[in-house]
């Protein structure tokens, strides 16, 4: 290499650096969890677990956990539908439109967050305004769908792709139809494609806020809404923080266990 | 049998099998959402009623005459596409030297591991990431306790803390096609160029630059065009700040005037056009 000892040096010095500035800050939410005093000067002057004990006090944690985790799983299943359909459609069969189409599916996560969700909101209030209806669970549901049918679609489509049709031409020659084909042969093998996809669209619902404000009813609250409106709260910013080490922690594994099963791409469908 | 009949209709005709796969996504992609962006698009040039505060549907140029006559608009526009390019900058210059430092130092071993590293906390919760700047940027937080032996203030919240958390947030984004574009670079070219008496920088302006110029466009579509339409960031450390997401946010909530939104909404969306416009050119979208 044409790099002097000095200038790798310096390299990594840089790399730990950058390395650093990721991590830092996740490492002082974790840190300021267990530390006692409300106004979390920093460094912190003794370590203890109280907030983290009085988690179950707060109000409005679990029914935002709740609610959050319905939108995702409701999301996630018509991600998983309608991802998939555009994945078989776009890598087996011509037709016209076909790459506008595949341009489409990337706009609702290409677009900021704030004008898919304007949008929607002008759409659903015109059309549930004159029937008397109000913005609810489901109306976030189908917003959430909107962005993560790219992560599904993503995903299923790369898996497609380096499968071929020779497996699947070869079942048919042996005499099975088509649905026999996709139970016994196509199905199996995108499965693992679907799991991480599903995963990575139901992490992406989990932590999404803009488009939730601006779909979601004032009855809901979503968890990260309601870090959003506690965060300012002096007495339940100590609760914010628990939680917010609780995400990062829970966040980080299933997301690298989907990356583990997709093998198709290094940054999953969030690139 | 009744499958079985199914089975040899669907068999013979492709386009059937075609048209029932994309029935579904069709219908909800492009005419609930295309739809639902036509209809905003279409709203901008409706109104409020000041009275009653229900919208009024009748065709009129207020909205845009406003954006333009006022001069806060434009301040705003101006200060929200700077915060963008300084993101991109601090993103790039950040992210070329580790990148670099991954794909041509780092022994292939332990090259997965840091790429994880650098990976992983994209996929922490983004609300968390911002909070986390937050306890930074705060009075006494760690930002301040470590400038205090310096005799410098921390910079608070502000503008600063939204440039910098911006820049954290999607770094990752920068750093991952640099880091693909190095990778695609072979070392047999950096050793040609220095077996011919090229000195490092050299190499750097004439080998290493042109070949991750698409990259860092690329990440710089990321960059740009997610910073331009935050708007929780700005509110969590941004303090009085005002860009042009929260600016249309705080338009839909508390003034409760969808239009104006709507039309402010244009401004990020033909920036970001025009940006991809003006980088097709450059074949960094060729890679996607």
């Amino acid at each position: 290499m044409f790099l002097s000892r000095r200038a790798k040096t310096l390299l990594g010095l840089l790399t730990f650096g950058t390395l650093a500035f990721i991590y830092v800050p996740l490492l002082v939410v974790a840190l300021n969890s267990f530390n006692p005093s409300k106004t979390f000067s920093w460094p912190p002057q003794s370590l203890s677990t109280v907030w983290w004990s009085r988690l179950g006090e707060s109000k409005g944690v679990f029914p935002a956990i709740i609610s959050s985790v319905k939108v995702g799983l409701g999301a996630t299943a018509i991600a998983l539908i309608l991802g998939s359909c555009i994945a078989f459609a776009v890598s087996r069969y011509t037709f016209y439109g076909k790459n506008t189409l595949s341009l489409l599916v990337i706009f609702p996560i290409a677009l900021p967050g704030i004008i898919t969700g304007i949008a929607l909101n002008t759409t659903f209030h015109t059309f549930l305004d004159p029937l008397g209806k109000e913005l609810a669970l489901w109306t976030v549901v189908v917003g959430h769908a909107t962005f993560c049918i790219v992560v599904v679609y993503n995903n299923v489509l790369a898996r497609l792709r380096r499968l071929g049709q020779s497996l699947e031409e070869a079942s048919q020659d042996l005499g099975a139809n088509i649905f026999q084909t996709f139970r016994y042969i196509t199905f199996p093998l995108v499965r693992s494609a679907l799991v991480a996809g599903g995963l990575l669209a139901f992490a992406l619902s989990f932590d999404e806020i803009v488009v939730t404000t601006f779909t979601s009813g004032p009855a809901t609250e979503t968890l990260p809404q309601w870090i959003f409106n506690n965060l300012f709260r002096p007495n339940q910013a100590p609760i914010v923080n628990v939680v917010a080490t609780m995400l990062i922690v829970l966040f980080i594994f299933p997301v690298w266990l989907s990356q583990r099963m997709s093998q198709d791409g290094s940054a999953g469908g969030r690139l | 049998m009744k499958s079985n009949r199914l089975n040899t209709w669907l068999y013979r005709h492709t386009g059937a099998r075609a048209a029932l796969l994309l029935a579904l996504p069709v219908l909800w992609l492009a005419i609930a959402y295309l739809g639902s962006l036509a209809v905003m698009l279409v709203s901008s040039f409706w109104g409020v009623d000041s009275f009653t505060g229900n919208i009024v549907h009748t065709f009129s140029l207020n909205n845009f005459h406003q954006l333009i006559s006022q001069k806060v608009y434009s301040t705003i526009a101006i200060r929200s596409i700077g915060v963008a390019v300084a993101v991109t900058f601090i993103d790039g210059l950040l992210a070329i030297p580790i990148a670099f430092f991954i794909s041509k130092v780092l022994k292939p071993r332990f090259r997965s591991v840091v790429i994880a590293l650098v990976l992983v906390p994209l996929w922490a919760s983004y609300l968390v990431k911002t909070y986390a700047w937050r306890s930074m940027f705060s009075d006494g937080g760690v930002i301040s306790w470590l400038l205090k032996p310096l005799g410098i203030q921390g910079p608070g919240f502000g503008l600063v803390a939204t440039t910098i958390t911006l820049a954290y947030l999607w770094l990752p984004y920068m750093i991952l096609p640099i880091y693909a574009g190095l990778d695609r670079l072979p070392n047999s070219l950096l050793e040609a160029s220095s077996d011919l008496g090229a000195p490092a920088s050299t190499t750097f302006k004439s080998i290493i630059l042109p070949i991750i110029y698409p990259a860092i466009i690329a990440g710089s579509i990321f960059t740009f065009s997610l910073s331009l339409g935050d708007y929780i960031v700005v509110k969590i450390v941004g303090g009085t700040t005002q860009l042009v997401a929260n600016v249309i946010a705080d338009n839909v909530g508390t003034a409760g005037n969808l239009p104006f939104a709507a039309a402010m909404a244009i401004l990020p969306i033909v920036t970001i056009l025009g940006y991809l416009f003006v980088v097709r050119r450059s074949g960094a979208l060729e890679n996607f």
